[in-house]
């Protein structure tokens, strides 16, 4: 089958939906996705942020759908064309999607634990608007034990609903699901500090949010400053892959998390010994440093491929050829590694 | 006098019982259709009824019930949707509570065309007491051999169930119907796949509403052909009405489809007119999802036409001018109604009912809810109502269920015809702020202020 999304066709296999076939193109036509979860059956269609509009619907059936749909549970139809990117009701429809879970969602990114992997950050980054308009009162809800591994911070949350399929599909019992409706839907548990089960902590992994996060973890560090590196260790638990990233500083591993992809979308699930009690570098085998895509936030300062010298049109400018000038004013040969006569302090080198 | 089809019985004493009820002619379409129709002759004859789904959204019943996958060879269901929670609208308890056999006698003939073994009846457990009327009528009905297996040795079996929801609003939504009947929080599916194709259990499922049930009995006994003499055009029947508000008599009332709204406002035998001598100020046609009509267009189309009691003479012109037939409630304000406040109220309902699954449903409803609170307790600002307007317009459309749209129309309708008295809110806070503003001092006697600060 023949699909178009923004201008660019693929071929894809029936039963692939537009967001899929949208990934398989890649770039900036590839729709958001809060709920979706490529490795969670039964996700999607909740979040509204994949929406598209889809101006052909088939070869057979060539009108255009009245309404936008959501492209993570649309399956594709042969000669469908769609609009992702290029489509100004599209683009109105996300940022409305994305006012509306700005609405109850705290803007506390400064001190949020998922700041810089969060998928809503980078929403709104892309979609939102400057200024809210919503001026009436937050929902808030009172802070919940669910468990010694995860910290629940419901304010936070945006009912994606992806940590209940997580329960439901790689946990032996469901211990905590929605409760109530509306906006006041709530991620809790039927008995407090219930959730223990082996693969509960994937529940951090696959939150787009920072509403659950990793008790082991929390305030230790910004993501930032953590170099993640890829690992393995021969786990027994049944059902875990054992590949993780770690996230270190210096030689302390401070968290660990199964691999993710571009998406955000983990590679494969690990289980709550390899994430929570494995903190130490001699439990792994150290692969190498791991890469993000290229605009990450993790990726600051971590450039891994090859860089080019950035020539500043400017500072020629404002000293007009002035050689000289520009040595006095140069930082480049002055050593600044902190020495005692001559010698570096205990052999460090900074710079 | 109208013709009556559905109520035709409800004043007979002891129509409650079985035995009057058979009486009466009673479980005559289930012999008819047993012993001497196919199934596919009796969703043909519905077919030619042109029975419309009543519980809102009128869809052709007969074309529902052809879509159901016979060939996959799964078993086949047939649910009653009897989750009647609508503001304004309470007809099927009507019906379930005075004539229950009706309803039993129609399951049974529609389970039988669409070949479903076991059927349901899903009522909102608020209506307990019709719920154990209607369990007493099955019994009675499986003692005298309509319900069971070998149907009058007909080789057809039908199991009928009543279950009992939650009280939710969302499942009246048929697949957040479904899921609450298969356990799970009412929360609707994705469609495709419809429940035509996969509904309860993941089989082929119908779902219709209580009053569309009980019109097949008389389409089965007399023709779909008389069925579609009664009515207009692709209106055909009759259609439940449930009237309320400001108007002499209100109650469910049974009225050809094709009937003018100024005859049933103004006659006796239906609303009978306002209750006081008060004017008509607006009317609600279809239960508080559709769009409020002003008083000039409650008898009058668009085009200048008579405003009939049809799907689509109320709704020409579509929303700008028109409303929706819906599922009949039909609510009337006169000029002390504060237009503002009414919608704050719907406003308020829909956000409580929201399910929460997707996002501008679940936090746009509660933003419109608000915004509108604020406005007619005397904090609006004067931005509001267009922020009013921005809001509902991205709930619109862009949700899994049409409860979003629900949430959406009233809003747009209120701010598209009774903007004034939003500005007038925001204008005069301390005025609005007394909850009886209009009651002692109606819209119309104040209007001029308005008008006095544009100059």
């Amino acid at each position: 089958m023949k699909v178009t999304i923004d201008g660019q066709e693929i071929e894809v296999a029936p039963g692939t939906t537009i967001l899929q076939a949208a990934r398989m193109i890649g770039g900036e036509s590839v729709p958001p996705a809060m709920c979706y979860y490529s490795k969670l059956k039964g996700t999607g269609g909740k979040c509204r942020c994949c929406l598209v509009d889809v101006t052909k619907g088939s070869e057979a059936d060539p009108r255009p759908m009245p309404k936008l749909v959501a492209s993570c549970v649309t399956g594709c139809q042969d000669g469908m064309e769609v609009a992702s990117k290029k489509s100004d009701r599209v683009a109105e429809a996300r940022k409305a999607v994305t006012e509306f879970l700005l609405i109850n969602h705290p803007l506390d990114c400064p001190v949020c634990d998922q700041a810089g992997e969060c998928d809503l950050q980078n929403l709104s980054f892309e979609h939102g608007k400057l200024q809210q308009r919503f001026i009436e009162e937050k929902r808030t809800f009172e802070p919940e034990d669910i468990g010694d591994k995860i910290q629940l911070h419901m304010n936070r949350c945006i009912v994606c609903q992806r940590c209940v399929e997580v329960a439901d599909q790689l946990t032996d019992k469901r211990v905590h699901g929605v409760l109530n409706r509306g906006d006041h839907s709530q991620i809790s548990t039927c008995v407090s500090a219930a959730i223990d089960n082996e693969f509960s902590g994937n529940m951090i992994d696959v939150c787009p949010v920072g509403a659950l996060t990793d008790k082991t973890f929390r305030f230790k560090s910004r993501v930032w400053f953590n170099k993640p590196f890829n690992a393995h260790r021969e786990c027994t638990t049944p059902g875990c892959c054992g590949k993780t990233t770690l996230w270190m500083f210096g030689n302390e591993i401070q968290r660990v998390t199964a691999r993710k992809d571009e998406y955000h979308e983990v590679e494969d699930f690990i289980c709550n010994t390899c994430r929570f009690d494995k903190k130490d570098v001699a439990d792994w085998v150290i692969e190498g440093p791991r890469k993000f895509e290229k605009d990450s936030v993790i990726n600051q300062n971590k450039h891994f491929g090859k860089t080019e010298k950035v020539v500043i049109e400017t500072e020629k400018g404002i000293l007009q050829g002035r050689d000289i000038d520009r040595k006095k004013i140069s930082m480049a040969e002055i050593d600044y590694n902190e020495k005692i006569d001559g010698n570096p302090v205990n052999g460090k080198q900074n710079g | 006098m109208g013709r009556k089809i559905l109520l035709d019985k409800i004043n007979v004493p002891g129509i409650k019982t079985y035995e009057v009820y058979r009486r009466e002619g009673g479980y005559a379409s289930v012999e008819k259709a047993l012993k001497k129709m196919t199934p596919d002759e009796v969703v043909e004859e519905v077919k030619t009824s042109g029975l419309r789904g009543r519980g809102g959204a009128g869809f052709p019943a007969g074309m529902k019930w052809s879509f159901i996958d016979k060939k996959s060879g799964n078993p086949r269901h047939l649910v009653c949707n009897a989750d009647e929670s609508e503001p304004g609208t309470f007809k099927d308890r009507y019906l379930m509570e005075y004539i229950p056999h009706l309803l039993i006698e129609g399951m049974i003939t529609s389970s039988y065309a669409l070949g479903a073994n076991l059927s349901y009846i899903y009522i909102r457990g608020e209506y307990m007491w019709v719920y154990k009327i209607l369990e007493r009528a099955i019994a009675e009905a499986k003692a005298a051999g309509w319900l069971g297996k070998n149907i009058l040795g007909s080789g057809y079996d039908l199991e009928l169930f009543v279950q009992i929801g939650g009280g939710a609003y969302i499942c009246g939504e048929e697949t957040a119907l479904i899921e609450s009947l298969e356990g799970n929080r009412g929360n609707p599916r994705l469609k495709p796949p419809f429940p035509a194709v996969k509904g309860l259990w993941q089989n082929p499922t119908v779902v219709n509403n209580v009053e569309t049930i009980s019109a097949v009995p008389w389409i089965i006994n007399n023709s779909g052909a008389d069925y579609a003499g009664i009515g207009i055009g692709r209106s055909t029947g009759t259609k439940l009405i449930s009237a309320s508000g400001n108007i002499k008599n209100q109650g469910v009332y049974e009225i050809e489809l094709g009937l003018s709204v100024y005859e049933f406002m103004n006659s006796d035998e239906y609303c009978g007119g306002m209750q006081t001598d008060r004017p008509l100020k607006a009317l609600v046609p279809g239960g508080s999802s559709v769009p409020i009509l002003p008083a000039n267009l409650i008898y009058k189309t668009a085009a200048g036409e008579d405003r009939l009691m049809t799907y689509e003479s109320l709704s020409d012109g579509g929303f700008a001018t028109g409303s929706m037939l819906g599922s009949g409630g039909f609510i009337v304000y006169d000029d002390r109604a504060c237009i503002v406040r009414n919608t704050w109220n719907f406003s308020r309902f829909y956000h409580h009912e929201s399910c929460g699954q997707c996002t501008p449903c679940r936090e746009g409803t509660g933003w419109l809810e608000k915004v509108l609170w604020r406005i007619e307790n005397g904090q609006g600002r004067e931005e509001d109502i267009e922020l009013l307007w921005s809001i509902q317009s991205k709930i619109e459309g862009n949700t899994i269920c049409p409860l979003g749209d629900a949430a959406s129309w009233p809003v747009a309708a209120a701010i598209r015809h009774f903007r004034d008295e939003f500005e007038y809110h925001i204008r005069f806070p301390e005025k609005v702020k007394n909850r009886d503003h209009f009651v002692h001092e109606p819209f119309e006697k104040v209007k001029h202020l308005i008008a006095k600060q544009e100059v």
